[in-house]
């Protein structure tokens, strides 16, 4: 609880910050504070508290897991931002405090305990993430990607909403615990076919949020139009978020309806896998294809949902833990490399370790991490993953994900190859120190985790 | 504590190799020698019997049921031999090479050098899988980086091939571990368990497709010629000096005591494979004109051997196997350092343009003679026993077999003579007639590679002596499951 207050409030001193002019201050502030919220929400681990404010939230371990996570990608996140978002504009103080808005949306949906605040959380995510999209006013791209991402996200969160009414016209409640009860009660036939339409349509909604196909229309484009640090910020923390409320609604209240709903979920990671990885294949931009990517990464990140149970959310957090730090890797040496080549393209990594062996290293070592190869976090992810599915007997799933999985090597390595064997210009990356430390840290935590992994794995 | 010294030890070379800069080399190779003689002290204080010493068993992911196991019993113990033998020999082979970022090149092979060892000697599926991996990646890199033309599409599918196949290895280990009860990966547990036929079926198939790859068996050998030719000499024999012996090893210790009656339905199509493969490589290596190429194609016919001897699961075919992955561990890196030394003084690799080696290199000439010899088995060389109690093996389960497997030995004289010829032999023309002859460290080398193969040749019994009893025991564990 005491996460969300800091951060809320973090975000209006942000803004006032920036009312005086103390443009140096953002974001030392802005990251001392979240370290802060971090502390906060850590300090409440295996408290095991009762809902809070008549059952609104609840800051169990999984919210503070999946707080701490987002928490911590922001940070990092933030660190790349220095001189980053002056360039877009002079109003710097209002896009600290938009993130940071986006994040406290974020707190709401990984701890609410009521389908209102849901909504909510999800809302107060969007909206900010729909101003983030948009904040190269000038540029033609950022405008699209911010209408895009409006329209598509009121769309869904038509949808989400719809479920939700039918779901409370059926159990009476908003609680999670209420809806819970209904399940139970009427478990053998009792439960009227609204509630089943209502999950339906929550599935769309929150597929839809997460960037699952069919409903991911919206990503290619809204990941290429935006700024590449948004870029970063939606696909790693907001996505994980995603999936903590989808995890979080489906483990409490639909679990015992598994049968209705697991085929179709089953259906969604399929099409998502081969969507994404085939589609990135033929990509001839890095940050096109890490949006691909970042859908088939989603693909992966269900099968947690079909998994379910208390090793379901061991999965989610290890592989959202791999797949955020090594993202964050990837969209920070695009950013270098952007700033110094002009372009998005492959072709602008080629040659580049012979000048720049760190920033290759770093990139090489994430590469490794989202194609799941051992001794990287992102090979404990998809294990997890594969495991969970497989301890529920859905061999032929993981037969599809092997595929895709096989499918993601070639376009990852592209870059190393682009990097380590192709002759480039010998461009010599400006590296400043904060990029060095993300990338640096981002390695480490990467190559550990994947090396002993029980550190994150065993919280739950 | 032993065998985690013998684990990491390369690990802490590769790491010292990456930092010692113009000293990579020395540094990698004391590193392997070092590795070489705590494998050799940890063969002085071993019994021969079918127990597993060495034990090693620490928690790793505990509540995944994952522990850091590794042992190593007689099949490990002469794995882990080869491969602490043939790494020191590679990185001596090297040192006439000027590699382009040598640190980091010495570094891979170590790493490298630790995943073997890893994969020889684990005894929890996960570790075993984790070293299989950790073993593919370094060879990516070294072959990618420092190999030849082609060497990007070649090496991405070597690198796919393997990698679809050890994905499915992966499925299977983890839905073992779900079967057993204690929920572990111990390979005992995986030994103890009892699947019915169907299951183990389908089992077989996913750990044979990643070992047939890696072996490569035939029709699972396409990414093989493209990519021993591609890659840098050192990446080549590591390759098929060591590599491909991971497939042989996870055959004997992974595939056929643990889905044995999955074995029981594929293994004789298994051997079919393995048979056609002798003579279908044998007959392409007939017409290489590519020196390299032919060596790799040679390495698939013998390897092939090799399975058949496996998959009719008998004392002599597993003897015969073991004894031969020895030798041809060093046959294969002598005749491709051999290959080296004179595609880097002629630079072509063409066996029209040579002739007449032997006249201006006579030292060369008896080397390559020794390791000829060795390959096409002749008796008193290391790859007579290995092919006699191979093809003793398969007399035993099928003497139709028997008889087309022998011809290797035939054909493999043809092809090795006929390439021995063209190269050695004959007039000197304008390329070889200033050719020089071996000196330094490839002296040392070829000195120890021929000096094995009559020793081995001469005096078989302690490779044989050292992993009896262990197969006698492996046989009657299957056996008593089917």
């Amino acid at each position: 609880m005491n996460t969300l207050i800091v951060i809320s409030i973090l975000a209006i001193v942000v803004l006032y910050l920036g009312l005086f002019k103390a443009g140096k201050a953002l974001l030392p502030v802005s990251v001392a504070g979240l370290l802060l919220a971090l502390g906060l929400a850590l300090a409440e681990w295996n408290l095991n508290p009762a809902p809070i404010y008549k059952g609104m939230m609840l800051f169990d371990n999984f919210a503070i897991a999946f707080s701490a996570i987002t928490i911590l990608g922001t940070v990092l996140i933030l660190l790349l931002s220095k001189n980053y978002f002056e360039k877009i504009s002079e109003h710097v103080a209002e896009y600290y405090t938009i993130i940071l808005f986006a994040l406290a949306g974020i707190m709401v949906m990984v701890s609410y305990h009521n389908l209102s605040m849901l909504f909510i959380g999800i809302e107060i995510m969007s909206v900010s993430l729909y101003i983030l999209a948009g904040i190269k006013r000038r540029d033609f791209a950022s405008n699209e990607a911010a209408l895009k991402y409006f329209l598509m996200g009121a769309f869904s969160t038509g949808f989400l909403l719809f479920g939700i009414t039918l779901i409370y016209g059926s159990a009476h409640s908003f609680d999670l615990e209420v809806i819970k009860q209904y399940v139970l009660n009427n478990a053998n036939g009792g439960i009227s076919p609204m509630f089943y339409t209502g999950i339906s349509l929550m599935l769309v909604g929150l597929c839809f949020k997460i960037g699952a196909a069919p409903f991911h229309f919206w990503t290619p484009d809204v990941y290429e139009g935006s700024p590449t640090l948004i870029t970063a910020f939606m696909s790693t923390v907001v996505k994980t978020a995603g999936f903590a409320a989808f995890l979080r609604l489906f483990i409490t209240c639909f679990a015992p309806l598994a049968d209705f709903w697991v085929p179709t979920i089953i259906v969604i990671t399929s099409l998502t896998l081969f969507i994404g990885n085939i589609t990135a294949l033929y990509q001839s931009s890095f940050k096109r294809m890490l949006a691909y990517s970042s859908i088939s990464h989603a693909g992966y990140m269900l099968f947690a949902i079909i998994g379910l149970g208390s090793a379901a959310i061991n999965a989610v957090l290890v592989y959202a833990t791999a797949y955020t730090i090594a993202s964050i890797i990837a969209f920070a040496a695009l950013i270098l490399v952007k700033k110094q080549t002009g372009s998005d393209n492959y072709e602008g990594f080629n040659g580049l370790a012979k000048n720049n062996p760190f920033v290759a290293f770093t990139l090489t070592i994430a590469m490794l991490s989202l194609a799941g190869i051992p001794l990287t976090a992102g090979f404990i992810g998809k294990f997890f993953m594969f495991s969970s599915a497989v301890a529920q007997y859905q061999i032929w799933l993981v037969v599809i994900a092997i595929i895709n999985a096989i499918i993601g090597i070639f376009y990852y390595f592209r870059v190393i190859v682009a990097m380590y064997f192709k002759e480039g210009k010998n461009i010599i990356l400006a590296t400043p120190i904060q990029f060095k430390f993300v990338l640096a840290l981002s390695a480490i935590l990467t190559v550990v985790f994947g090396l002993y992994p029980s550190l994150i794995s065993e919280l739950f | 504590m032993n065998l985690l010294i013998l684990i990491f030890l390369p690990v802490l070379g590769s790491l010292l190799a990456l930092v010692a800069k113009n000293y990579a080399k020395q540094t990698a190779l004391l590193s392997s020698l070092i590795t070489l003689a705590v494998a050799s002290y940890l063969l002085c204080g071993f019994t021969p019997d079918a127990s597993t010493q060495y034990l090693v068993n620490y928690p790793w992911i505990p509540q995944m049921g994952i522990n850091f196991k590794a042992g190593i019993d007689g099949i490990s113990m002469l794995m882990v031999l080869l491969t602490a033998g043939l790494v020191p020999i590679i990185i001596l082979s090297t040192f006439k090479h000027k590699y382009e970022n040598s640190g980091a090149f010495y570094a891979l092979v170590l790493f490298m050098q630790s995943g073997l060892l890893l994969v020889f000697t684990a005894l929890d599926g996960f570790l075993f899988y984790i070293g299989w991996e950790a073993a593919l990646i370094p060879i990516y890199f070294i072959c990618s980086v420092w190999g030849g033309e082609n060497r990007i599409q070649v090496n991405m599918k070597f690198f796919i091939y393997t990698i679809a196949g050890s994905l499915f290895m992966l499925l299977g280990i983890i839905y073992l571990h779900l079967q057993t009860p204690t929920n572990s990966y111990d390979i005992a547990d995986f030994y103890a368990l009892t699947l019915d036929s169907q299951t183990q079926s389908w089992l077989f198939w996913c750990f044979f497709l990643a070992f047939a790859i890696k072996m490569p068996i035939f029709p699972f050998h396409t990414w093989q010629p493209d990519t021993y030719t591609a890659a840098p000499t050192a990446g080549t024999m590591l390759l098929s000096g060591i590599m491909l012996k991971m497939g042989i090893y996870g055959v004997i210790r992974w595939l056929i005591p643990v889905v044995p009656l999955g074995f029981q339905q594929w293994g004789h199509l298994a051997i079919i494979l393995s048979v056609t493969g002798i003579v279908y490589a044998s007959i392409i290596a007939f017409t290489q004109k590519d020196m390299k190429r032919l060596i790799a194609y040679s390495s698939i016919a013998h390897v092939g051997l090799i399975a058949a001897g496996i998959f009719v699961w008998n004392a002599q075919g597993l003897q015969g196997a073991m004894t031969q992955m020895i030798s041809h561990g060093i046959n294969v890196v002598g005749l491709f350092f051999i290959a080296d030394i004179i595609i880097s003084r002629t630079n072509t690799r063409k066996l029209a343009l040579l002739g007449g080696i032997a006249k201006p290199a006579p030292k060369l000439a008896i080397a390559f003679l020794i390791i000829t010899l060795g390959t096409v088995a002749l008796p008193l060389t290391n790859g007579f026993i290995g092919e006699f109690l191979l093809l003793n093996g398969v007399y035993q389960y099928c003497i139709y077999y028997a008889a087309v497997a022998g011809l290797t030995i035939i054909f493999g004289s043809v092809y090795m003579l006929r390439m021995y010829k063209a190269i050695m032999q004959g007039n000197t023309n304008n390329l070889t007639i200033d050719f020089k002859d071996i000196t330094g460290t490839e002296i040392v080398t070829l000195f120890i590679i021929t000096f094995l193969i009559i020793v081995i040749g001469v005096y078989p019994q302690p490779i044989l002596h050292i992993s009896d009893a262990a197969i006698n025991n492996l046989i009657s564990t299957v056996n008593a499951k089917l």
